[in-house]
């Protein structure tokens, strides 16, 4: 048995699964993350408990949770189906379960980071006459990106290796839905050990270097 | 030119303050924990003071009678932080600069004075592209001082301008803080614990106590 070139598709598929979903986690944790950083008020452990819960959870936790919102019932589910679509089975519904679980990650580095900013950058700013969003984007964010940095890497990690949650909402459709992680699964199930063993040489590899390369650029990050 | 009557309402105790100030140096003296930093807070709008009123010029900055709180970033005053708070992640010439960039989307109008010459008349002008890091006590607050007044504020607070600093530049500073405020004739509330400052600096001195104000404006020989 050798490396077809087919079994080149779960590495694409979780490349692809895992970008669009830090896009998402990004997009969506970043503006959370700072609105919480500086902010407290009634129910704020609530909020925080539960936007940490799908880190704890049992991954078919989250395959279940997810299952019953994007299902033909569900409330996801119904909303998509009015405008004739569905992503149950689909990768799509696996960039949704990357994102669920990879969420908490970013939130929680990123909130780290933002809280490490010394108040009085942000204060000399506005006395100097920047708006909310100019000092966010030339002085909290800039300062806060080692951490952030960390948070991305992270989730990009969390997402890229996402299992359970991943084969109970998009399945493991070959040439479909069947992402890194489950094609090892399922190649060693079916005792394809060269598939097995190239693909865990790759998805090592890759992530070894990512790490390695944050690493190295948050070491020139001192100020 | 500066009117100031108002009350906050802290923890374990209530401001009340009340300054009358030509184009003058008023010095906040008293101990830690007096309520000094409050004050330039409340008088930049970095916090909002219980109730009363703040009047620069003809403009009024805050009134609880008439529900106005104007915005920090409108207020045009100049703050020059403790630890002076230069921004860590951009050089000198950045960090003077800022100010003018916000004025110019804001207005459209760019300020008079060129802060690079500014820079040049407070002996760091070689310094513009180097980081905070790398600039000693006495040039971080040249520098600081530069950028405050870069946006050509109608009021200049300094907090504690010369804790952070050595004795001997200390002594150089006092004086060039002194030769700037003729230079500028704008009204100077500067906040200190250091009795020598207060007697050296101050026009008018208030003395403070749990937010009370002691034996009011005691004038001081000027040079």
């Amino acid at each position: 048995m050798y490396f077809h070139i087919n079994d080149w598709f779960p590495v694409l598929l979780s490349l692809r699964v895992a970008l669009i979903a830090l896009i998402a986690v990004a997009c969506l944790g970043l503006p959370v993350a700072r609105l919480l950083a500086r902010r407290e008020f009634h129910g704020k452990d609530v909020l925080e408990a539960a936007i940490t819960l799908p880190l704890v959870l049992p991954p078919s936790v989250i395959g279940y949770g997810l299952l019953v919102l994007i299902g033909k019932n569900g409330l996801l589910g119904e909303a998509l189906a009015d405008i004739g679509t569905s992503i149950i089975f689909t990768w799509w519904s696996a960039v949704l379960a990357s994102t669920v679980v990879a969420f908490p990650l970013m939130y929680q580095s990123a909130k780290a980071a933002f809280k490490s900013v010394d108040i009085n950058y942000e204060k000399a700013a506005r006395t100097l006459g920047a708006g909310e969003i100019r000092i966010f984007f030339t002085i909290t964010l800039p300062l806060a990106w080692p951490g952030i940095i960390a948070g991305l890497v992270l989730s990009f990690a969390r997402a890229l290796g996402e299992f359970g949650a991943t084969l109970m909402v998009a399945g493991n459709i070959p040439g479909q839905t069947q992402t890194i992680p489950l094609a090892i699964y399922f190649a060693v199930d079916a005792g394809d050990n060269v598939t097995a063993r190239t693909l865990v040489a790759i998805i090592t590899v890759f992530s070894f270097l990512v790490i390695f390369w944050v690493n190295r650029w948050a070491k020139r990050q001192n100020y | 030119m500066l009117e100031a009557k108002f009350t906050k309402k802290l923890w374990h105790f209530t401001l009340d303050i009340q300054i009358d100030l030509d184009t003058d140096i008023l010095v906040l003296w008293g101990p830690s924990g007096a309520g000094k930093t409050t004050i330039l807070h409340c008088l930049a709008g970095l916090s909002n003071p219980t109730g009363g009123l703040i009047k620069l010029g003809d403009t009024v900055l805050y009134s609880s009678e008439d529900r106005i709180n104007v915005n920090t970033r409108f207020r045009n005053v100049g703050y020059l932080f403790q630890d002076y708070a230069l921004f860590p992640h951009l050089t000198v010439r950045k960090n003077v600069m800022y100010g003018l960039k916000c004025k110019k989307n804001s207005n459209g109008s760019l300020t008079a004075k060129n802060p690079l010459e500014l820079l040049d008349s407070f002996g760091v002008g070689h310094l513009v592209d180097r980081y905070p890091r790398q600039l000693s006590g006495g040039e971080k607050q040249r520098v600081a001082l530069v950028r405050a007044l870069a946006v050509q504020p109608k009021l200049l607070l300094l907090d504690e301008p010369f804790s952070a600093l050595d004795k001997n530049i200390k002594d150089t500073l006092r004086q060039e803080i002194k030769k700037l405020h003729h230079q500028w004739r704008i009204p100077f509330v500067l906040v200190t614990h250091d009795k020598e400052d207060a007697e050296f600096l101050g026009d008018k001195i208030i003395s403070l106590e749990k937010g009370r104000s002691r034996d009011v404006t005691m004038q001081t020989i000027s040079c």
